[in-house]
């Protein structure tokens, strides 16, 4: 049976819940340890700045399992109809922040995972993919 | 549910599960900072083996409940994080400077007692 599971992100719990559920899934899929661990931090990152930056917009985050021929892997696709990224290469530069934070979210969530898109639109929202493949 | 922090000797012990979300991480920064304050506790050990996820947040917020205690005379140590974590947190491009870390709460308080010249334990 494949994996896919959409989750509501509009309070703050919904970050443990977002990153617990992708972790699961990732330790059914087979990821070792140290993939669980870059998997749940990815989300975590991405559900937080929905709760930061989306406030008056609704997210929420779709955990599916994929395949390609780069074999099995698994997709987190993190929406909101917040307010969108004006500057999509500023806030993928290490360091940006719009004040509330280190500055590593996004830019960190890309080092963690194998590939990332993202997808916004100023006054629309912001869609977030990120993918792990199973070594 | 926010952590418990517990008090043995002159060091004040917290056990950080995955369950920890952002409100109850800053509940025990204000909960570590006032017991500090009234314990005149001079080490924090914050136990965090079984944790398995360390966010750009946690990771911030750990180096600051650090400095935060250090400038109130407490020495703190970050103990038990699983290796797949510490990787992680290197990816992630997180430095937690000011953190000192062991590999079990066992040396954790051991570092701690030499901190305070063997006076953690009476």
């Amino acid at each position: 049976m494949t994996i896919e599971t959409r989750l509501p992100v509009k309070q703050e719990q919904d970050i443990v819940t977002a990153r617990q559920t992708a972790r699961a899934a990732a330790s059914q899929l087979g990821f070792g340890a140290i993939d669980q661990s870059r998997i749940a931090t990815a989300v975590s990152e991405l559900t937080r700045n929905v709760i930061r930056y989306a406030t008056n917009g609704a997210g929420d985050i779709v955990i599916r399992e994929v395949s390609s021929e780069r074999g099995v892997g698994l997709q987190i696709v993190v929406s909101d109809e917040g307010p969108g990224i004006s500057d999509v290469n500023q806030v993928m530069q290490d360091g940006f922040t719009s004040g509330h934070g280190l500055g590593l979210g996004l830019s960190g969530t890309k080092r963690l995972m194998d590939e990332m898109d993202l997808q916004t639109e100023v006054g629309i929202g912001t869609v977030v993919t990120i993918v792990k493949w199973r070594r | 549910m926010s952590v418990p922090v517990i008090q043995v000797g002159s060091c004040l012990i917290a056990t950080l599960t995955e369950e920890i979300g952002d409100a109850e991480a800053l509940d025990l920064q204000e909960t570590l900072n006032s017991r500090i304050e009234k314990s005149s506790a001079t080490g924090v050990l914050l136990d965090i083996s079984v944790l398995e996820t360390i966010d750009s947040f946690l990771g911030r917020l750990l180096n600051e409940i650090t400095l935060g205690a250090r400038l109130l005379g407490a020495e703190t140590v970050v103990a038990g994080m699983r290796p797949a974590v510490a990787m992680t947190l290197v990816e992630l491009g997180l430095k937690l400077d000011g953190v000192r870390s062991t590999l079990d709460a066992e040396r954790g308080l051991a570092l701690l007692g030499q901190h305070l010249n063997g006076n953690s334990h009476t």
